[in-house]
Formats: C-alpha cells, structure tokens, sequence
C-alpha cells in the first residue's frame, strides 16, 4: 500500500521524534539514547519525549545522565568512534554551551583531523524556541553558529512526518548531527504516514508553491510563513514557501530555483537576525541570481536582544505572520 | 614513593625481568623519538608546534606494557610519549609531523592531533582536559560489548583543574567505567608551577570525592608505576570501576619548544636531569642482571634506525592535496 492511499495518522513532532527513537533502537541494536533523566526511572525526559525506550531496551542503551553536559557530549563521541550511534539528548540548546568544546573542536572536526580515520556519527537532540516566557537562558535558536562549523549537519523539522523521517537519517548518518525540536510547533498535531521511513538530509521541501514571492525559512517559523503566505493569498500576492528542513548543508538548488521563478525573496527564521543564518542565504542568492531579482532579498529574524520574559516583548521579539506579510508586501510594491 | 589517600589498597605486583626490559625498550623509543624531533626542529626541517615530554616516559612505557593491544588511549597535544609507547609505528607519525600525505591524518591533523586506531591512540586533543570525557565513552561502549577492554585518559597536572576533569571523574565513577585516568604530574600547567594552580597537595586526594581510588605515584620510577598501573588496569578489567593514578614525574624541556622556560629554577631543572629516570632505569636493568650493556647497546642502534628510517619516509613523502581541504569534513567528499 502506498502512502498516497494508506490513511494517515495524527500526530504531534513529539510523538514522531519518539516513534523514530523507537524504530531507529529496535532496528539497530547499536542505537543509544542518553541524556538527563531520559530514562524511566526518572519519568522518561523533561517532555516525557523518551518514555518507554529505557523499560524496552534496557538501562545500558538507554542511560540517564547526570547535569553535566561536557561529560555527555564526551561520552557520546568515545561511544561512537567505539563503532556506536548515540543520540544524545541536550535537555535545552542553551545548555548546549556548556558541551561547546566537545561538540565544535571534537565531534565535528575529528573525521577531519584524523584524515578521516575517525568517525563521530552522533545525534545531539535539543529543543528551544521563545513562546514559553522561559527568558534568556531557555529559549534561544543558536543554529547559526553551528551551522557555521564545518563538520556538524544541522536539522530543524517543522511538521511531524519530518521530525520522524529526518530523526532517522540523522541517527544513519555517518557524521555528527545536530537536531533541533521547535518548542512552539513540536506539540502541535499533524498528518503523518504511518509507515513514514527516512527523509534525506539537505533536501528542502516546497511547503506551499507561489508565483511572487519565495518565503526561504525552517523550524518553527515555517508555520509563520504558512500563516502570511494565506494572508497574502488574500491581498493577490502568491507567495512560496521553502521549508529548508536541514539548514546545514541548505538545499540551494530548491532555494535559488524557486527565487528564480519569484524574482523576490524573504529568508526567515526565529534567530537573531544580526549575523544569523538568513544573512548566508540571502548573500548567496543576491551573489547567484543578481540581475534576476525583482527587489532585495529580505531578512526577517529577531532583534539583538536576549529572549525577553514579558510576553508583550515576547511576542515582539518573534517574527510574526503579519511582519512577513508586510515585507512581501513590500517587495512586491517595489515592481 | 606511593603516597596514598586513605581510600587506596595497598600494591605489591612488581615486572618480572622480561617485562622490565619491555617497560625500557618502550621508553627508550620515546626518549630516541623526542630526541631526533627537537633536533629536526632546530634544523629548521619542521616547523610545528612540539610540546616535549622528555623526563615522562615511565608513565606510559609501564601503562602500555600493561595495556592489550585491544586497549585503547586518548591523550593529549603533549602526548606523543604516550603513542610511541604505545607502539605506534613512527613512520606515519613522522609523515604527519612534517604535514605529509603519508602521514597517518593525511597531513591534515599535525602533532596535536595524531591518530592511529590499529594501535588503540583513539583521540589527541590539543584542548586541555578534553581526553577525559571522550574516554569514557569508550569506556562505556566497553560495558556495552561486553569486552574487557579498557581505556586510557592521559592528561597533565593543569587538567585537573578544569571542569572537564570534574564531569569525567564523576560520570565514569556512577557509571563504574573501566577507564583509569591517568595524570601526568610534571609539576607545570603550561608557566604556572603546581602549587599557584592547584588546590591540593595531591590530586589523587581528588579522586576520593568521584568515589574511586587514587593513588600517588613516582612516575619516575617503573616499579612504582607498575605496582600500581597493574591494580588500576585489573579493577577496570573485572568491572570495578575507574582509577586515578596521580604519577609525579617532571618535565625536562619548556612548555613548548622554543619556550625560555624562565618559570623554572636552574636548580630543580639541574636536580630533576640528575636523576633521569632514562639511564638510571637502564643502569639498573645493568645491575640486576636483567639486561647486558650488549643488549641494550643493540636495542638502541635498532631503535635509532627506526627513527632514522621514519624521518626519511617522511621527508620523501609529498604533500597532501589541496582536495584535501573538501575531504573528510563528512564521509562524503565536498563537491568542488
């Protein structure tokens, strides 16, 4: 039966990114996952995200850890030049900044460093994004600087069938992969197929096709985009939306071939705008299709400010679907 | 010397002739090794970084005579003792310290970052305490095989007082891995002397509050070392856990090559050379009756072909190529 015809389920990114450790452990027996209180003594994770794995497949592939990153991210690595997968789970991508070491001059560079003798192919879960009112320290979308080091693949799902079938590649890859959870839209239900395999790494999806304008952005603002792109609908503008999926490396064939058609582009994402990952993609647009654009292309992140607590603030420091609109507004007002 | 913290057994194994002449065949390697390094280096033949550990070659001439060749090492940028104590072959490692093709990282990794699975030198840091915490998954994947191989942390006296020390010493103790940290205690953290960095008088003492055994150790002194490498070595091996050893050792050059190392007195410099763990432990392989000057003569001249062998490799060999910049960063080859 094929997917088209099979009928498919409801569920959330949560649910999917568990069905995917459950899938990914069972087939694999070199599959660990690990990481604070992720195991079933101590309630399955935070989220409840790893509730089971630990009473099914024991407490040596499925290990709470203490608070203590540097020391996860460690013994994540030795495990996997050991000739292991481990999933690593980092409660939180601030807390990712306490393992930066680990992660930025071990996990990514030693195939590299070795010539490549060595291989690292972990995946470090985390979740993040502002919506919460959790403030500075809990909140941040810090993609950018990974992105930013070569040797680390970067995900960031947005709807459930990716959050599985992007989670299972990442667990295959030979390479270490970094996979971020969207706390605003990783709870939210969606279709999913319910044999839904592995999504290749890299390979952006057309999450709504347009003629005007290209909305370019991944993680939870892919949902943003959705919203302003209906509002758009509205006002006569047809907007495309790219939802990246994995930001490194970024599919710019998908990217540059949609900006083609539109001649107009909008990079978005929930990070800080200054020096954040939409400055690459739109100078990289601007480099390849100069001549063929209609108007500049656009970048809309959040201020340079640290997450703020107020939830007026909040809200302003996210981009919201009616700040999208007005800049593809904007741009098509420009010719 | 053995001074122990209270949580400490006592040991008593002690080499047998055949393993004491194993134990200075090991050291002798790394001696000769270091020696013809410095001398390419004030040729001007090679010009990268070189953090000498001339004076510490007990430390892991005994770890790795005790070690399998199944067991593992992570160690650090002034670790290239601990490989060729490891038996590490020296023509790749030549290759790769003259940034060479043949070199066993391609050129691409350098001495700060040297390894070589075939002989277990797993993981070289040039991140202070960074070995540690990346052992422990080795030590982890260990309890996972169900093999009896264990892993070897090496790190210096400085990395005791980072925090990677204090997450590694405490995950492998809850978790009961077999990995025994060993500390090189040199009596330098880079310029600072000892005590201006270090809380205690022993770090070993350190190991009581991770719940493990410490001890402390005259690195300089191979019966010492084997006493207790050999206890450290069978605990991990039976399922009972870390060790730290804490081995006391001195370290004969500056920081890095080139240094002035004015942050040393003459005196102790002058005191520690006196007493050169390299003859005095051949003199007594002499005494004992456990080697002849014939022997040992022999086994140098075999040695210094070795290394004279490994830096013609090296220098004959090109290069790498400039792909290699886009080789490596993933198992997928960048495209151009």
């Amino acid at each position: 039966m094929s997917t088209d015809t099979m009928e498919m389920l409801k569920m959330t990114g949560q649910q999917a990114v568990s069905a995917a450790l459950f899938e990914a452990m069972e087939n694999d027996p070199k599959v660990l996952v690990f990481g604070e209180d992720v195991a079933d003594r101590e309630g399955g994770g935070v989220m409840g995200t790893t509730r089971g794995l630990s009473s099914k497949f024991g407490d040596l592939r499925v290990r709470s850890t203490p608070i203590a990153e540097q020391s996860i991210m460690g013994a994540a690595i030795g495990a996997a030049m050991a000739g292991y997968k481990p999933v690593a789970e980092i409660m939180l991508m601030n807390f990712i900044t306490v393992a930066m070491d680990m992660i930025v001059n071990h996990a990514a560079k030693l195939r590299f460093m070795s010539g490549g003798q060595s291989q690292v192919p972990i995946t470090i879960r985390t979740l993040t994004g502002a919506g919460w009112q959790t403030a500075g320290q809990h909140s941040d979308h810090y993609e950018g600087w990974f992105a930013h080091t070569a040797g680390i693949k970067v995900v960031a799902p947005a709807t459930p069938a990716d959050y599985k079938g992007l989670l299972l590649s990442a667990i295959q890859d030979p390479d270490p992969v970094l996979f971020i959870e969207n706390s605003r839209t990783m709870f939210v239900p969606g279709e999913i197929a319910p044999d839904q395999g592995p999504i290749p790494l890299g390979k952006a999806r057309i999450a709504q096709e347009g003629s005007d304008v290209t909305l370019v952005t991944y993680s939870g603002m892919v949902a943003n985009c959705l919203a302003a792109a209906t509002h758009l609908a509205g006002a006569g503008i047809s907007a495309e939306v790219i939802d990246l999926r994995t930001l490194s490396p970024w599919d710019k064939d998908t990217v540059l071939a949609s900006v083609e058609k539109t001649g107009r582009a909008i990079v978005v994402h929930e990070a800080v705008r200054h020096f954040g990952p939409g400055a690459e993609i739109a100078a990289t647009i601007q480099e390849d299709l100069f001549g063929k654009l209609k108007a500049p292309v656009r970048r809309l992140g959040a201020p340079y400010c640290a997450v703020p607590f107020a939830k007026v603030l909040e809200d302003a420091f996210l981009v919201q679907p009616m700040d999208i609109a007005e800049a593809a507004k904007e741009l098509r007002a420009r010719g | 010397m053995a001074q122990t913290p209270s949580n400490a057994q006592s040991n008593t194994a002690s080499p047998d002739a055949a393993a004491q002449l194993d134990i200075f065949r090991r050291m002798l390697r790394v001696e000769r090794n270091d020696d013809a390094t410095r001398a390419q280096i004030r040729r001007g033949r090679i010009t990268a970084p070189y953090y000498s550990a001339r004076g510490q070659e007990v430390i892991p001439s005994t770890m790795s005579h005790l070690m399998t060749d199944e067991d593992v090492i992570c160690t650090i940028y002034r670790g290239i003792h601990d490989m060729v104590a490891k038996d590490m072959p020296l023509r790749p490692l030549w290759a790769e310290i003259c940034g060479r093709v043949d070199g066993t990282c391609k050129g691409k990794g350098g001495p700060m970052h040297l390894t070589h699975p075939e002989t277990g030198v797993m993981v070289t840091t040039g991140i202070v305490g960074s070995s540690m915490p990346i052992a422990n998954g080795f030590g982890w994947a260990s309890l996972l095989d169900g093999s009896k191989r264990v892993t070897v942390a090496y790190f210096g006296d400085g990395a005791s007082n980072i925090g990677a020390f204090h997450e590694a010493m405490n995950l492998a103790s809850v978790w009961r891995l077999p990995v025994i940290f060993v500390c090189q205690n040199n009596g330098f953290a880079e310029h600072t002397r000892y005590e201006n960095g270090t809380s205690v008088d022993l770090i070993s003492k350190r190991a009581i509050g991770y719940g493990m055994p410490g001890y402390t150790v005259d690195g300089n002194d191979p019966f010492d070392m084997y006493a207790h490498a050999h206890v450290a070595i069978e605990r991990a091996r039976n399922g009972e856990g870390p060790t730290l050893l804490e081995c006391k050792t001195f370290r004969f050059m500056g920081h890095v090559f080139g240094d002035d190392d004015s942050y040393m007195t003459k005196e102790e410099k002058a005191a520690a050379m006196a007493i050169d763990p390299l003859p005095r432990f051949r003199q007594k392989l002499v005494d004992s009756g456990v080697a002849t000057e014939e022997q040992l003569a022999e086994l140098q001249t075999k040695i210094e072909a070795e290394v004279q062998d490994a830096i013609d490799f090296a220098f004959n060999s090109a290069p790498p190529p400039l792909e290699e910049l886009r080789r490596d960063v993933f198992a997928e080859e960048i495209p151009a």
